[in-house]
């Protein structure tokens, strides 16, 4: 049994509806070789879906106060969703019945926050590319297996 | 009043049902651990689209209308469906996004669960896609949509007086449905 994650990160700030800039932070495919890969683009459009997706979900909702989906449920992976105060969501496809993504989720939250968000070069809504935040988030993700699996 | 035919099946036809005697419905239900209606709502959808069924058990808000409802329900299927497609890290031949999938190819997903509502979804070799909408705390629900699916066979797609494609109106149907969706967890 192995935790099989890669973080995929649409960022997407919701206040702004003029203009739809969708930023992808991708990192560590980890035991899935280049299989799961995705090129830009893709992710891109994968991230637009998503957060369309997130829209339609809360309006069928059948009663009020829906505000996002938390968990997707498929028949190869789980994936695990957490949306900040401000509308940004982050995302994490992870073998099926991993547990305790949400509280990675927001490990990697505060790790965006400290690394990308006080980082005084960073312009809002481009791609994230701060070596950093990238060195941060795998050793997170490494030591989460690690802690999950013993090894 | 009955017809026999020479295979020996009875069909009893009564109020325009019509219901295959002597049936058995396999599998059967799981044991039912509550009482109570915790499913909001349930849908069901042929492959084009057509909302066969909508039932409404406990559903406080409404949004929309009716056809746009159903419209969206499908949409936001079609959409999951093909974004696992595209997202399965364990498969390295993905069609580009927004392909139309068929029935059992690439990666599907069963449930997706917000704060305030969880779907379960089960898509039947045939197209059929059943949809249910029960709180959040709910297990995992494809047992009991593999059961809901043996009712719709039985009484619907073996019923000779319903169209397929067409809303189903068979009464025998919804009664079993109301009173199995009564029974789960």
């Amino acid at each position: 049994m192995s935790i099989r994650a890669y973080m995929r990160k649409p960022l997407y700030d919701s206040r702004d509806e003029n203009s739809i800039i969708t930023v992808m932070a991708r990192k560590g495919m980890l035991d899935y070789g280049s299989k799961g890969c995705m090129d830009t683009n893709d992710s891109l459009r994968v991230a637009s879906l998503w957060h369309s997706m997130h829209a339609i979900s809360q309006q069928l909702s059948p009663t009020t106060g829906c505000s996002e989906i938390e968990l997707l449920e498929a028949n190869t992976f789980d994936l695990h969703c957490f949306q900040s105060l401000t509308g940004t969501k982050f995302f994490v496809v992870c073998k099926l019945g991993t547990r305790h993504m949400e509280a990675l989720l927001k490990v990697v939250y505060k790790l965006y926050i400290d690394y990308v968000l006080k980082n005084p070069f960073y312009e809002m809504k481009m791609p994230i590319r701060c070596e950093v935040f990238d060195i941060n988030l795998t050793q997170t993700v490494q030591k989460d297996r690690v802690a999950l699996l013993g090894r | 009043s009955y017809i026999s035919d020479p295979r020996q099946t009875i069909y009893i036809i009564e109020k325009g049902n019509a219901v295959l005697w002597g049936s058995e419905i396999s599998p059967s239900p799981p044991v039912p651990t509550a009482t109570g209606n915790n499913a909001h709502m349930m849908y069901v959808f042929n492959r084009n689209g057509v909302c066969l069924l909508y039932r409404e058990w406990n559903r406080p808000l409404h949004t929309l209308n009716p056809q746009q409802d159903h419209k969206l329900m499908f949409g936001l299927l079609f959409s999951l469906k093909s974004l696992t497609a595209k997202m399965d890290p364990t498969n390295a031949e993905k069609g580009n996004l927004g392909i139309p999938q068929l029935p059992g190819q690439g990666c599907s997903f069963h449930s997706f669960r917000t704060n305030t509502y969880k779907l379960s979804f089960m898509e039947t070799p045939s197209g059929i896609k059943f949809i249910l909408v029960t709180n959040p705390r709910t297990g995992d629900l494809r047992e009991t949509l593999k059961y809901i699916y043996n009712l719709y066979v039985e009484y619907v797609a073996k019923n000779p007086l319903y169209t397929p494609g067409t809303l189903i109106r068979c009464e025998l149907f919804n009664t079993a449905l109301d009173q199995y969706v009564r029974s789960i967890a």
